[in-house]
């Protein structure tokens, strides 16, 4: 772990959230915390609530209980481009890139809201549209260069293959250059070396831009290796939270996970 | 294409953004374009340029603001002809009413006028998605039609509700000859084309897709749902306005709500399904094919000198457009346009096959 990378105060605090759908109840008064810089993983086993706690962070759901305080500001509704408008940036659990446009198209998505033009300025793509459509490329191309995804730069996203849309789906979130970058499950389905490589370049993204990170991941080996904390969800409570070796002692995780002889 | 960009490197990222970044294709539309406005107005016979081109550029424009709001924006709508109908309605009456206002700037006011309408029916399209949606605008078809046949208003109380459209002038030039009206037809389409082009290739546009292709995640990195389907509706609709201005001025001379029924809302929809959902030629395309079509069976028929009667010509014109449809519907959704791109890559590596 790099050295020179300092843990920070908390930026994001979500107080008591309960969220339930009808009868389901998707998460009961759960509480986290992340701290500035660090990378926090959730685990848990499948249907513990965690892609809903991504979900609830970035307005995706509003639960019925609890907030969430973002840099010191508590707020119960919002929508999800105001997440994002705030730093907070995602990627999903089912690829969900635009399958029509370009890897290039794609990432350029990303920083839509960099972009500050009107609809007529780009109408006659004169001016202002034309200095942010240059400006903006020519981050966007860091990030390519970033990623190593060069040579499928004007690829329609369609016809990549599922490791490489993975990361062109980081790509498109790391465009906006978040504060705050949710991944769901980046790992699921890739082979033992494109996980190195997503754990490489997420560690990087850490390190190189500060951000901070929580992941839901499933490969504990990961999880355990790149997290600075983890938190465990089961049934919607959360029933661990800390250091990696903590939680490898945390008698409740490992009764969540292997079970418990009666 | 048989010809290759070897050779040509784009050395800034404004010529790789460029809207055509080969040499050839450049010099290409600058001859398909002088051929239009030099050539065409000049040499063309009145029946190619009243008959073919005008309904050909007009319903391109039609199609084109279709295209912004289907192709791009993935919201689906069947309600094109009212727009049209609206942006025809208001041109008359704005001319009507304010006596010596330029016909140009009546026309922008009644795509303007169109695209508020467009705006309001486009409201639903927050809550309902797809066939929904399309039941939606397909209430903005039969509503509008119906308020400018009910109140007299709009017509300036004709008694047939058919309204001659008055003569035309442009900066102090009449335009009362096919050559000029083919000429103002022109340059309005092909204006209008450049800035779909353009809004296609920033920011807007490719918030338009997003939302086409997962409005979930568009939203997520910051696109406002709201927004940004709100200005497709306008922008298309004011398209399609100005396309019903120029179809009920400068092609009919009449304003007549009978030539935007539901019948011509389908006729767009179909130039864009067979033309290239989502593609800017593919409107061109489309509406080329539609308008062409039907002039080619005429043809085909007089060559068989009457062993064919016009009845069966007119149904095999409809089993033709339902048998093409559903062709490309099943075989290449993305239409001409598609086609054209892949016949494209292919003559790129021939003849090799890959």
């Amino acid at each position: 772990m790099n050295p020179h990378r300092k843990i920070g105060d908390v930026i994001l605090q979500a107080e008591a959230i309960s969220l339930s759908f009808g009868g389901v109840k998707a998460l009961t008064n759960i509480s986290l915390e992340v701290r500035e810089h660090e990378v926090l993983s959730i685990i848990g086993p499948n249907g513990a609530g965690k892609s809903s706690m991504l979900n609830v962070i970035n307005g995706v759901y509003h639960p019925q209980q609890g907030r969430v305080i973002y840099r010191g500001e508590a707020r119960s509704k919002m929508r999800p481009h105001e997440a994002a408008r705030q730093g907070i940036a995602r990627t999903f659990q089912n690829i969900a890139l635009f399958k029509g446009m370009s890897v290039l198209d794609n990432i350029m998505t990303g920083r839509n809201l960099k972009m500050r033009s009107n609809f007529i300025q780009q109408a006659l793509y004169w001016g202002r549209t034309q200095r942010e459509e240059i400006a903006n490329r020519e981050q966007v191309e860091k990030i390519i260069d970033f990623l190593e995804i060069q040579h499928i730069r004007k690829t329609p996203v369609g016809r990549l293959p599922y490791g490489l849309q993975k990361r062109v789906e980081l790509a498109r979130a790391l465009a906006a250059e978040p504060t705050l970058l949710l991944l769901d499950e980046p790992m699921a389905g890739m082979n033992v070396e494109e996980k190195q490589d997503m754990c490489r370049f997420i560690l990087d993204v850490n390190d190189e831009f500060g951000t901070t990170i929580v992941l839901i991941e499933h490969d504990m080996g990961v999880v355990m290796d790149i997290s600075d904390r983890v938190v465990v969800l089961d049934y919607g409570k959360k029933i661990g939270d800390g250091t990696p070796d903590e939680i490898r002692g945390n008698a409740d995780v490992i009764a969540a996970y292997l079970g418990t002889s009666h | 294409m048989f010809y290759r960009e070897s050779g040509q490197f784009k050395s800034s990222y404004a010529a790789d953004s460029a809207i055509l970044t080969i040499a050839q294709d450049r010099l290409f539309i600058a001859a398909l374009l002088a051929l239009a406005f030099v050539v065409l107005p000049g040499l063309g016979s009145d029946y190619l340029l009243s008959g073919i081109l005008i309904p050909f550029l007009i319903l391109s424009l039609a199609a084109l603001g279709l295209n912004i709001l289907t192709g791009y924006a993935g919201q689906l709508s069947l309600g094109s002809a009212a727009f049209m109908a609206v942006g025809a309605f208001a041109t008359y009456n704005f001319m009507l009413r304010l006596p010596g206002m330029p016909l140009l700037l009546a026309i922008f006011l009644g795509g303007l006028s169109a695209a508020l309408v467009g705006v309001a029916f486009g409201l639903p399209s927050l809550r309902i998605k797809g066939f929904y949606l399309a039941v939606a605008t397909l209430a903005a078809q039969f509503f509008i039609e119906w308020v400018f046949t009910k109140f007299g208003w709009f017509t300036n109380y004709s008694s047939s509700g058919v309204i001659t459209a008055p003569p035309m002038q442009v900066f102090g030039i009449a335009i009362d000859t096919p050559a000029s009206k083919y000429l103002l037809t022109l340059s309005i389409v092909a204006l209008m084309a450049l800035a779909a082009k353009n809004m296609a290739r920033a920011s807007i546009g490719r918030a338009w897709m997003a939302i086409r292709d997962m409005d979930v995640a568009a939203e997520v990195i910051g696109i406002p749902m709201l927004r940004t389907k709100l200005l497709a509706f306008a922008i298309s609709s004011f398209y399609c306005g100005v396309a019903g201005a120029l179809y009920a001025f400068v092609l009919l001379g009449t304003v007549d709500a009978q030539a935007f029924d539901l019948h011509r809302s389908f006729q767009v929809l179909f130039m864009i399904i067979v033309g290239g959902v989502g593609s800017i030629l593919g409107s061109f395309l489309g509406a080329a094919f539609i308008v062409l079509l039907p002039i080619c069976l005429n043809l085909l028929g007089q060559a068989f000198h009457g062993a064919i009667s016009t009845q069966f010509l007119a149904n095999l014109e409809m089993m033709l457009f339902g048998g093409l449809i559903i062709f490309f519907l099943i075989v290449e959704p993305h239409g001409l346009a598609r086609l054209w791109q892949i016949a494209k890559e292919k003559l790129r590596v021939w003849p090799f096959p890959h």
